[in-house]
């Protein structure tokens, strides 16, 4: 089960190789770096977009 | 000899000719800034029912984390956290806490800045959050260089540059495992811990910065938030 687990999560990411590079112009960033700030700017657009609903809170 | 009432001492109600003593000047200045209802507050503003509000606490609750499995880190040694099945679960559980603490402190740092959320005589909760990051940021390099592998062999030699370009090489040396290792473990975590606590303290204080729109023209307001 687990070595199946770690088959399936390892073709997904596979972290054992050399890291991956964008190069545009000057700018030399890590997919992985550049994957986490994406995940973060769709976080604080999802959390102020996303209602916040209180239950029967006094205003 | 002037008896003292147990219910007002209670109160933190002192006596007259006691008012001089440092003990009633901190108390009657905690008594003020922080009664134990805003300390301890049971209800928020209105305005704070976002969820940009709650990656504070998220950052806060990283942090115990990190806290926790680096203590259990501490306790074993390197040895255990490379070998060990149960070291390299809590390893991986310090990172990915860490990774987590940066998330949510990053995400927070953008709502409190387009909040600006200085506002209100607020500049020193924002400023002991400024220095809180900086402080982690410290953390995490000398976490890095403390993971005793290639990863903080190569990190250390890369960094001995950007240090010593700066001037601070010769007092704070990347190259040395037993000072980055202090550092890592004592100082920044005490540092990071302490100013936190500040910064929350310095929130209650103030109060949540309410929304611009929102903004009480009287400062007296402002500087409770305008809670209720």
């Amino acid at each position: 089960m687990t070595a199946a687990l770690a088959l399936v999560v390892g073709a997904l990411i596979d972290l054992s190789g050399p890291g991956h590079y964008i190069h545009w112009g000057f700018i030399q960033i890590s997919v992985g770096n550049l994957v986490v700030i994406c995940l973060m700017v769709v976080t604080f657009l999802a959390a102020i977009l996303i209602p916040y609903h209180r239950r029967g809170g006094r205003s | 000899m002037t008896t003292v009432d147990r219910n007002d001492v209670e109160a933190g109600v002192g006596l007259p000719e006691d008012a001089d003593q440092w003990t009633a000047k901190i108390r009657g200045f905690l008594m003020r800034n922080l009664p134990p209802g805003r300390l301890i507050p049971d209800r928020q503003p209105s305005y704070m029912a976002s969820w940009i509000y709650i990656f504070g606490a998220l950052t806060m609750g990283a942090l115990a984390m990190v806290i926790l499995s680096g203590g259990l880190l501490s306790l074993e040694g390197p040895t255990w956290w490379h070998t060990s099945t149960v070291g390299l679960f809590v390893n991986s559980l310090h990172l990915w806490s860490v990774e987590l603490f940066f998330f949510f402190m990053v995400v927070h740092l953008w709502g409190k800045f387009f909040m600006a959320a200085w506002r209100g005589n607020r500049a020193l909760t924002w400023m002991t959050g400024v220095i809180t990051f900086m402080a982690s940021i410290g953390a995490g390099l000398t976490g890095y260089l403390s993971q005793t592998n290639f990863d903080s062999q190569w990190i250390s030699t890369q960094a001995k540059d950007g240090i010593n370009a700066v001037g601070i090489g010769a007092f704070f040396n990347v190259l040395n495992f037993g000072q980055m290792l202090m550092w890592h473990i004592m100082i920044l975590p005490l540092a990071v811990v302490a100013i936190t606590i500040l910064h929350v303290l310095l929130v209650r204080t103030r109060g949540i910065v309410p929304p611009i729109e929102l903004e009480p023209a009287d400062p007296a307001t402002a500087a409770t938030g305008g809670e209720g």
